[in-house]
């Protein structure tokens, strides 16, 4: 096997070529923060949050960065701090994440992250966006107002249930997930209902319509356990 | 902050539910405790003074700035007191006080409250004078004052209310 050495936090470690400095930390015990990585899908580098100061680059997103022979690598500086409340900050500001009236609040990945920052208030003013609500599917819905846009529905659709109902539509401040051709989610022929998407998302912007605040049953960590079985049926790899 | 006479205490509640006061209330036996070392000198709770006293050393401020009789309040307040906190999520955030931000004006509120869901005999408040004219957005407290403290939370546990006071009386400010 090709491997490389490298120092995180001043921990040395050997590597796989080809893992990303995410994995190869959490080898290592540490856990950089992220938002949109989750085990079993591909790395998009869409939140930041995992940033890590390497010695031959400016900060680089861990989840999409591999590891490489002699690479030196901080993850958690002073800067980086800064740089990950900021993240959070603009993630807030960005949507319209009211916390106590939220679906998700108490089991909130995006919640989670502003305690670990210390965010115990938001430096930047709200842009308070006029968003939409799509109830359109029989059993679940979709609130704009609390998408951080991670794409962990998107992906999940396409690579794990193969269905590929999600896509991220338009650019910049409108920019938002779309189903279909950007067709109401119960319109929607190829959506198998099979809820991975709800299950898979941070905030509470995906979520079941039976269940109400404080009832939020995201499981990301079901992808993992699937993703496993699937791998024992298909035999040894 | 002043050791030898007990701290000057304010609460204040600007456009919120009272939820964060209802908070500060739980703390029920240790209020009594409170009450050897702090004097309430204004507090809609703890208080009926009407004028936002001079010289008031802790003011925990609960709600977001929804109207001018808030903002009147909360410039009153900063400049009479020496530690400023932002007493939960409405004070930090806006919470539900600011989810009729994304509708714009203020009147898409009044109009959806006082006119779509009434059962015929609705009509608009309008008391110029009288009712303090909303103001739009509505915005957090640091948004127009400095703020020393954010002890957030919809409402915030009283054992972290409890925390934040002893701290402010040990002359310390509370960091995340």
């Amino acid at each position: 096997m090709n491997v490389c050495s490298l120092r995180i936090d001043d921990r040395a470690l050997t590597v796989a070529a080809g893992t990303s400095l995410l994995l190869a930390a959490r080898r290592a015990g540490i856990v950089i923060p992220s938002l949109c990585h989750l085990d079993g899908l591909t790395p998009v580098g869409a939140c930041r949050l995992c940033l890590v100061e390497v010695d031959t680059a400016g900060p680089l997103a861990a989840c999409v960065t591999a590891a490489a022979e002699g690479m030196r690598v901080r993850t958690d500086t002073p800067l980086l701090r800064d740089i990950r409340r900021s993240l959070v900050e603009m993630l807030f500001s960005e949507g319209n994440h009211t916390c106590a009236v939220c679906i998700a609040d108490g089991d909130c990945e995006l919640q989670t992250m502003a305690l670990r920052v210390g965010m115990d208030h938001n430096r930047l003013p709200g842009r308070f966006p006029s968003r939409t609500v799509d109830l359109s599917h029989p059993l679940f819905g979709l609130d704009h107002n609390r998408c951080i846009l991670c794409t962990r529905c998107v992906r999940v659709c396409d690579e794990v249930e193969g269905a590929h109902v999600w896509d991220v539509g338009w650019r910049g401040e409108r920019c938002r997930i779309i189903a279909g051709l950007d067709q109401p989610w119960g319109a929607v022929d190829s959506c198998s209902h099979c809820g991975k998407c709800v299950e898979v998302c941070p905030t509470g912007a995906l979520f079941h319509k039976g269940s109400c605040g404080g009832d939020h049953p995201s499981h990301p960590e079901r992808l993992a356990a699937l993703l496993r079985g699937r791998r024992r049926q298909q035999g040894p790899p | 902050m002043n050791t030898e006479q007990r701290l000057r205490l304010a609460t204040v509640w600007l456009s919120g539910c009272s939820g964060c006061h209802m908070a500060f209330l739980d703390l029920d036996a240790w209020l009594l405790e409170l009450a050897t070392w702090a004097e309430v000198v204004y507090s809609p709770v703890a208080s009926d003074r009407k004028v936002y006293p001079d010289d008031v050393d802790v003011a925990l401020v609960e709600g977001a700035v929804a109207n001018d009789d808030n903002l009147a309040l909360l410039l009153q307040v900063r400049q009479r007191t020496r530690v400023l906190v932002s007493f939960g999520d409405c004070a930090i955030h806006t919470n539900v006080s600011g989810l009729r931000n994304p509708l714009g004006a203020a009147d898409a509120v009044l109009q959806r409250s006082y006119l779509q869901l009434a059962d015929g005999s609705g009509q608009c408040p309008h008391a110029p004078g009288l009712l303090p004219e909303l103001r739009t957005p509505v915005l957090p407290l640091h948004a127009l004052v400095p703020v020393d403290v954010y002890l957030p939370g919809c409402p915030p546990d009283p054992a972290r209310i409890r925390a934040v006071l002893e701290a402010l009386r040990r002359g310390e400010l509370p960091r995340p």
